[in-house]
């Protein structure tokens, strides 16, 4: 399986961590999105006429949006979809979600981080709306004993909607101030294989406390 | 009002192989809007009172607005035959542009921040290494500098002891010359050079020039970016906005032997835009 990738892409790193949390190897493919704008080149847009990356290619199969990337990688694994008919509708409407927080959070870091021409005033306010909705979500959610976007375990919903909202700092966006949205953000760097990207550290192992004096 | 040391300088402004027609790209230089341009004489950098004095070098172009103290620096190994030259592009960084470059002076936080590729817990341990500001050159160097590393470069198979140079030329550049794991007895060179927008907010342009002709291009690049990307949210992080160059703020360590230099230097040279000068 081979993925078109850029380092620094939320997106990118959705399918990149889906992978690697259910154990599926992939062969990455380095696109110089920056400085080359390679994605925007004759040669990558034979390959996905949209220009954009990531471009995931398994045998006669190509897919060029990430969270149908997902939902084959996940699919193909078992789990992670969401079980019963309430749970798949609430995956599908997190999947929507998740590119209102590229449209949002994501422009902002790339006009941060990349020099992106956008409104940077209007895609921060679009990003903290974003976050009031999920953190609302997710305390209604902490209330009811759980943790994850939908049902009692990780879906593709969690890992559609955790890199952009875990990289909103690279954006000017603090996260301070959604304590239900830490809590999920760590729960998802807890689990099993998670693998980091730029901008998102590992769970160092935690310390134990230093003896008193 | 900027000291006039810091308007003597050269500083970064962009690529030159971005460079276009006019109207070109407009940035800022030490809180001035400026214009970078190609016609017919070449690359030029217009800034509110005219041309500023421009050099095209390292893959980038550098700019002064004041009268160019001396010429930029030297970077023999950028013409030396069989080496790669990797322009990285850009990266905007919500900082001084001098704590980014005393970020790539250090090197005790490679286990914790590029964690299995610059560094690895157990091994933090700094063993001593030498720091000099050479006078000849005028310049801050640290040499014989050790560190385990579990992924050097792209190219490197495994962990291995990298030994590293540290070089500080000009106020907001810096050169590190490493073990290159592809060619015994060279070095790989990396510089980060940056572009001082105004005291707390900067673009960083990485280059390398590398013995390596094997890694495709995309692969080079965004190796460099993703080291670069691990410690931008820190250095956007740090308090005091502004390095401190008067000693009582932070305590240093023996590990932070470059640093303790290189601001040493630019307190002595009176380059103390991004700096601060009294504990606050």
């Amino acid at each position: 399986m081979i993925l078109y990738d850029y380092v620094l892409s939320a997106s990118c790193y959705k399918v990149r961590l889906m992978a690697a949390l259910v154990g599926e190897r992939l062969d990455l493919q380095a696109v110089d999105f920056h400085p080359g704008r390679e994605h925007k080149s004759a040669s990558f847009r034979d390959l996905n006429p949209a220009g954009t990356l990531p471009v995931l290619v398994d045998g006669d199969l190509l897919l060029t949006e990430s969270t149908a990337m997902l939902v084959y990688l996940a699919t193909k694994a078992g789990g992670w979809m969401g079980s019963g008919a309430v749970n798949a509708a609430q995956v599908q409407g997190w999947l929507a979600f998740s590119a209102r927080l590229g449209a949002s959070l994501g422009m902002a870091r790339l006009h941060d981080m990349l020099h992106y021409p956008v409104d940077i005033a209007a895609v921060r306010r679009a990003g903290v709306d974003c976050l009031r909705e999920l953190e609302s979500h997710l305390t209604e959610a902490r209330f009811a004993g759980r943790i994850f976007l939908v049902g009692d375990g990780p879906t593709i919903a969690d890992i559609a909607c955790f890199p952009n909202v875990a990289l909103a700092p690279d954006g000017g966006v603090a996260l301070d101030d959604y304590p239900s949205i830490r809590l999920w953000m760590r729960a998802i760097r807890s689990l099993e294989r998670f693998i980091e990207m730029p901008g998102i550290h590992r769970l160092h192992e935690l310390k134990p406390a230093p003896e008193a004096v | 009002m900027i000291p006039q040391a810091v308007l003597d300088e050269w500083y970064p402004v962009g690529m030159a192989a971005q460079v276009g027609p006019p109207p070109g790209r407009e940035t800022m230089l030490l809180g001035q809007p400026i214009t970078l341009f190609r016609d017919s004489a070449g690359i030029r950098v217009t800034g509110p009172d005219g041309d500023l004095a421009v050099t095209v070098a390292y893959g980038h172009v550098w700019a002064c607005l004041g009268t160019p103290a001396h010429a930029l620096f030297p970077i023999p190994e950028a013409t030396q035959e069989g080496r790669r030259l990797v322009d990285c592009g850009v990266v905007r960084v919500k900082c001084s542009p001098l704590r980014a470059v005393e970020n790539f002076l250090d090197i005790a936080h490679f286990p914790f921040v590029h964690t299995d590729i610059l560094g690895a817990e157990p091994h933090t341990e700094v063993a001593r290494y030498e720091v000099q500001i050479r006078e000849d050159s005028d310049e801050v160097w640290a040499t014989k500098v050790h560190f385990y590393q579990p992924q050097a470069a792209k190219s490197a198979e495994g962990g291995i002891v990298t030994e590293y140079m540290y070089r500080v030329p000009a106020p907001t550049a810096s050169v590190l010359y490493k073990t290159c794991p592809a060619r015994a007895g060279e070095w790989d060179v990396i510089g980060i050079f940056v572009q001082p927008l105004t005291e707390e907010l900067c673009d960083v342009w990485p280059w390398m020039a590398l013995f390596d002709d094997e890694t495709p291009m995309a692969d080079l690049i965004q190796f460099q970016q993703m080291i670069f990307l691990q410690d931008r949210s820190i250095l956007e992080n740090q308090i005091p906005r502004l390095l401190p160059l008067d000693p009582g703020m932070e305590i240093p360590t023996q590990a932070d032997l470059t640093s303790v230099a290189y601001r040493r230097w630019l307190k002595r040279k009176g380059l103390t835009y991004g700096a601060q000068m009294v504990a606050a």
